[in-house]
């Protein structure tokens, strides 16, 4: 068997090889050239690519973010790391007004190849303006998509298709999962847009992203404890929002929670509970959501960890809506 | 990445002593932008164009003057207010017209419309509805062109040096040596405000040396005084000196957009401006230069068949069919 990769590695082979395949493809960003990254996602990436390919930018995700549009309509490929998914605010004028809207009011002269990584999410104790998830932020805005990994296999092949892609690519990555490993790809690729199911069952789909994977996924394990078969889905992205992946996974479970590292109002959760209402109605016996606290990500531990929803939680919800297995 | 061209082009510098022929040419283009926004004016009123627009007229010196000092391959970015940017870059006045118009033959489709029009086969990365996002897209566009040996130009106004687009992307193009020059079109006045009562320092142009970057605050109702401007800079640029700020005093004759009589500019100021109608000097030049005044009326009378045929021809195109024309938000 194979050595396990880790998700960092994962995230720096991917870019490595990319701009080693297509000499177009630039990679900058805030600490990501001679520090190799404040998360250590991109170290070495100078050293190999030179200074030309690979390099450190001012703090101003504003102009960063424009400059790769304006390099990205014009032949360049560039992969920007904007350092954690809570700055997007200040780029957010070149990548909604833009990047996103290029392809289609130019009429389809060109379109833009640029992806967008951040580290996102909370439970590092970072506080409340380093600890959120942007994508939903950006989710109805056409033009722009948005993909996330749960695993490292995920993550060198998404990110690989992200570069690949014509059009702009929002890339999040969960600051809690660079750690961990995971088995090596099997594909050069994985394509973007698709949810995966990561966990068969017949009883519940329960449907999460990133790092409420691994926090859905224990929670099945604890489920099946008490006969509960749950199956679990990995969204993977949420614009295109793969609804079929989920209905179909709906249709054999008949239901389905979703577990949403973000607010319940305004999140993708919601976005997709919406279209399995209006398209899966006749196969939906339960549906719900776990989500956030609505409040900002808070600081403290013991704070931190009642806000977010982990596994006992999404466990202990499943057994309170079914009405099964409940420890006494 | 600093400092490098891998492919420099050739020395593109014009010679001394250009004929006033030449200039003919770019007062005529000077005179197609004007023609265009009375054109679009009239349009607006009888209902055909929708929206709202931003007109350039009294500022065309600008763009032709900064134009005729770049290649067809160099790049220029442009405002809501950049009809004047697409034609002095050579977009095609019929498919613009289309544009404003909503028709299937404007140069976007008609998906555009007056403020967000894209020509990339004339090297117009596009015009942008939010102030200031041309300089950024002029900046990312000379990442591009420091490798092609090209040149990016952003157009943009006074208002827009207070965005932070401005300030981010002058000392990102410096810290990178990027070839573009930032052409700020002053018309003092940033929509309905006086620029002098929102903007510090009094001129936009020494805020480049806070960059350690090149300017130049100069006639921008001129067309020799901003082409010779423009020549140096894009010199500057092409031989991988870095970029340039220039500063265009210039007015526009109309109001902020079409809601907009513009009651708030002083009646003398109107005056003094209108007095200095680019059109008009660059008409007194051309005749001091020898150019007789049938020499004028015959490159008018060109300019006005061109635009009647243009208009003619923009009004008889089809709109857009939403059953095939209405597109997908992704390539591929």
């Amino acid at each position: 068997m194979s050595e396990q990769l880790e998700f960092r590695r994962a995230i720096r082979d991917a870019l490595d090889e990319e701009i080693e395949r297509d000499p177009s493809v630039v990679f900058f960003g805030e600490d990501v050239a001679l520090p190799g990254g404040v998360f250590m996602t991109t170290p070495g990436l100078h050293e190999k690519h030179g200074r030309e390919r690979v390099f450190d930018t001012p703090i101003s995700e504003l102009a960063m973010a424009g400059a790769a549009f304006g390099a990205a309509v014009t032949g360049l490929r560039p992969v920007i790391e904007i350092m954690f998914g809570d700055f997007m605010g200040l780029p957010m004028d070149s990548l909604v007004n833009q990047a996103a809207k290029f392809w289609y009011v130019s009429n389809e002269q060109a379109s833009v190849p640029l992806v967008v990584r951040s580290a996102v999410g909370a439970g590092g104790r970072f506080g409340a303006m380093h600890s959120q998830i942007h994508g939903t932020w950006f989710q109805g805005i056409p033009g722009i998509k948005i993909v996330g990994p749960s695993n490292p296999a995920d993550a060198k092949g998404l990110l690989k298709s992200a570069v690949r892609d014509d059009n702009p690519v929002i890339f999040l990555e969960h600051k809690r999962l660079y750690s961990t490993k995971g088995p090596q790809p099997t594909e050069e690729t994985v394509p973007l847009g698709r949810a995966a199911v990561v966990r068969e069952g017949s009883d519940i789909s329960i449907v999460s992203g990133l790092r409420g994977v691994h926090d859905s996924l224990e929670a099945a394990d604890e489920l099946a404890a008490d006969g509960i078969d749950a199956e679990v889905v990995d969204i993977r992205s949420l614009r295109p929002l793969d609804h079929e992946t989920v209905l179909a996974s709906v249709a054999k479970t008949n239901r389905v929670m979703l577990v949403e590292e973000g607010t319940r109002v305004g999140g993708w959760a919601g976005n997709l509970l919406g279209i399995l209402a209006a398209e899966g109605l006749h196969d939906l016996d339960e549906a719900w959501i776990v989500a956030t606290d609505d409040t900002p990500a808070p600081y403290s531990p013991t704070l931190e960890d009642a806000w977010l929803p982990g596994a006992a939680e999404i466990a202990a919800a499943v057994r309170e809506r079914l009405g099964v297995g409940a420890p006494s | 990445m600093a400092g490098t061209q891998t492919e420099r082009a050739h020395d593109r510098q014009d010679q001394p002593g250009e004929s006033a022929a030449e200039y003919l040419d770019r007062y005529g283009r000077m005179r197609l932008i004007r023609s265009f926004e009375q054109e679009i004016q009239r349009l607006f009123v009888k209902g055909e164009v929708h929206g709202t627009t931003h007109l350039s007229a009294g500022q065309e010196a600008v763009p032709v003057g900064v134009c005729s000092a770049l290649e067809p391959d160099d790049y220029v970015a442009g405002t809501y207010r950049g009809h004047g940017h697409a034609l002095a870059k050579g977009t095609d006045p019929e498919a613009l017209a289309a544009e404003m118009l909503g028709r299937a033959t404007g140069v976007c489709g008609g998906r555009a419309g007056s403020m967000n029009v894209i020509d990339l086969a004339h090297g117009l990365v596009g015009c942008f509805g939010i102030v200031g996002g041309s300089i950024a897209a002029a900046t990312g566009a000379a990442m591009s062109a420091q490798r092609q040996g090209r040149v990016a130009v952003a157009f943009f106004g006074d208002g827009a040096s207070n965005q932070g687009y401005f300030h981010e992307c002058l000392n990102w193009a410096q810290v990178f040596d990027l070839p573009v020059v930032y052409v700020c079109e002053n018309n003092f006045y940033g929509e309905f405000t006086p620029m002098t009562s929102v903007t510090a320092g009094g001129e936009i142009g020494i805020r480049a040396a806070s960059f350690g970057m090149q300017s130049q605050v100069l006639d921008g109702n001129d067309l020799w005084a901003v082409r010779e401007a423009a020549l140096e800079a894009v010199a500057r640029a092409r031989g991988g000196d870095g970029p340039t700020l220039l500063e265009c005093q210039t007015y526009r004759h109309y109001g902020h957009s079409k809601s907009d009589p513009a009651k708030y500019r002083p009646p003398d100021e109107v005056d003094r401006w209108l007095a200095r109608d680019p059109l008009d000097l660059a008409r007194a030049r051309l005749l001091e230069l020898g150019l007789g005044e049938e020499d004028l009326t015959a490159k008018d009378a060109e300019i006005d068949d061109q635009m009647n045929r243009a208009v003619e021809a923009a009004l008889a195109a089809p709109y857009p069919d939403p059953e095939k024309d209405s597109g997908s938000e992704f390539r591929g």
